[in-house]
């Protein structure tokens, strides 16, 4: 390493187990908020999660949702504003639960939000245990904040790809750009590959 | 707000930077103005991130909004956090002619130009008020008669950033309106605000929402949500509220 800023020595080098924190990322013990708008609301009576684009559109009402089988996943979580947070507890759907109700074959989902927020991922990021409908956190209900009543949860991606408010996913043949993949930001977003904008 | 935005510009790779001023902005916060070989320009409203490598090869990151309008250099405007890593070295440490490594701009929502029109409500919280400055400057060098309003909310007016020149940009006809609120101390004779933002200061001082007004919101987390979900009480559209927070970064 031939560059270095004159004075910089760093501090934060030895709080983060070996091989938990990605390049570039720092831990926090807070929990940070980033989104593009206004936090919605939506009474959890007209909340539905649908899944469409598959043989047929499947809908969940917020009781049907709940009362499917639910996991407690623990998970490392990492925001490309660089903060990670490290044995996050979540409790929510498996993604694979939800799929395995629908007739597809598709290769990419875009999930969609209320607030009109989307986000693309390859169908193998999302099934194979990897993604959950999340409600829960810490064991309190999702706070509004973040995401609540309920988001996508995508742990191995950075957390963009955690859609907030997610109210369902598109079942498409073809790769579509979401929100912040259409405003700069990496199409799939692995944090060990460094992949935070287009070119990375 | 769906994305439906064209493909644009790549992120290019890390550029080394020289600090070329140094300018305190309030005992907290100072503004890093650089010098770039190919930066290839900026938006207002977007960021960039920055690196800092110890000799030993240690690295750290960090993403600051670009305060400088498009057309000049990038110049980054930074709170010191007590506790932080990065912030702490920026605003003490570093001096005219130091070198850092920059990466961007980044960002293509947060934005604002004037072939958006306006009306334009600015809101800022703290720190905040960072890329709504570049936008306030954009405004200014760009001649734009766009009605804009700035609503900036600082804890005392020792920390009120920019100070003098958004004094300078508001006047004349076409001048920034800019209303300050204190919410910690107010100077002997203050008759400004003197609260934190919300739904009823909003009704004061925003933009109706007929009006069809674009709103930036930028600062803290608690800022950013009273601000927001305020608007949306007074009818904006949510699509017409794009926010930015600053959540515990150092």
């Amino acid at each position: 390493m031939s560059f270095f800023t004159r004075g910089f020595e760093g501090r934060r080098r030895d709080d983060a187990p070996e091989g938990r924190l990605p390049p570039g990322q720092y831990l926090t013990g807070g929990f940070p908020v980033l989104s593009a708008g206004p936090t919605p609301h939506t009474p959890l009576e007209e909340w539905t999660f649908t899944v469409e684009g598959g043989a047929e559109t499947v809908r969940w009402t917020w009781d049907e949702l709940r009362a499917l089988p639910s996991e407690t996943p623990t998970v490392d979580i990492h925001c490309v504003t660089r903060w990670s947070k490290l044995d996050t507890v979540w409790e929510g759907v498996s993604v694979d639960t939800l799929l395995d109700a629908v007739e597809h074959d598709a290769s990419y989902v875009l999930a969609f939000c209320d607030g009109g927020y989307t986000t693309n991922l390859p169908l193998e990021d999302v099934t194979g245990g990897k993604a959950w409908i999340a409600y829960g956190y810490d064991g309190e209900p999702l706070d509004p904040e973040h995401g609540g009543p309920a988001r996508l949860l995508v742990p191995h991606l950075y957390f963009w790809k955690s859609a907030k408010w997610v109210r369902g996913l598109r079942l498409l043949d073809d790769d579509e750009p979401g929100f912040w993949e259409s405003n700069g930001y990496h199409l799939r977003g692995d944090p060990w590959r460094e992949q935070r904008y287009w070119g990375d | 707000m769906a994305g439906a935005a064209v493909l644009g510009r790549l992120t290019t790779g890390w550029r080394v930077a020289e600090v070329v001023d140094a300018v305190d902005e309030t005992p907290r916060v100072r503004t890093l103005v650089l010098a770039a070989d190919g930066w290839p320009g900026h938006r207002a409203g977007q960021h960039l991130d920055v690196r800092l490598t110890a000799p030993d090869g240690y690295q750290a990151q960090r993403s600051y909004s670009v305060a400088s309008p498009p057309g000049e250099p990038p110049a980054i405007t930074v709170e010191r956090l007590e506790d932080g890593e990065v912030s702490p070295f920026l605003v003490d440490e570093v001096r005219a002619g130091d070198r850092i490594e920059i990466r961007g701009p980044i960002g293509g929502w947060f934005v604002w130009e004037p072939a958006l029109g306006g009306p334009l409500l600015l809101v800022a919280g703290g720190s905040g008020v960072v890329p709504l400055m570049a936008m306030a400057r954009l405004r200014a060098a760009a001649g734009s008669d766009v009605p804009a309003r700035l609503l900036y909310s600082s804890r005392s007016w020792e920390d009120v950033i920019y100070r003098e020149e958004l004094g300078a940009v508001a006047d004349g006809p076409a001048g920034l309106e800019v209303v300050h609120t204190l919410t910690r101390a107010q100077p002997d004779g203050w008759t400004g605000y003197a609260r934190r933002v919300d739904e009823a200061l909003l009704r004061e001082v925003a933009w109706p929402a007929e009006s069809g007004a674009q709103a930036f919101v930028c600062g803290p987390t608690a800022f950013v949500e009273a601000v927001a979900s305020g608007l949306v009480a007074l009818g904006y559209p949510s699509e017409r509220v794009k926010t930015e927070r600053f959540g515990a970064t150092g």
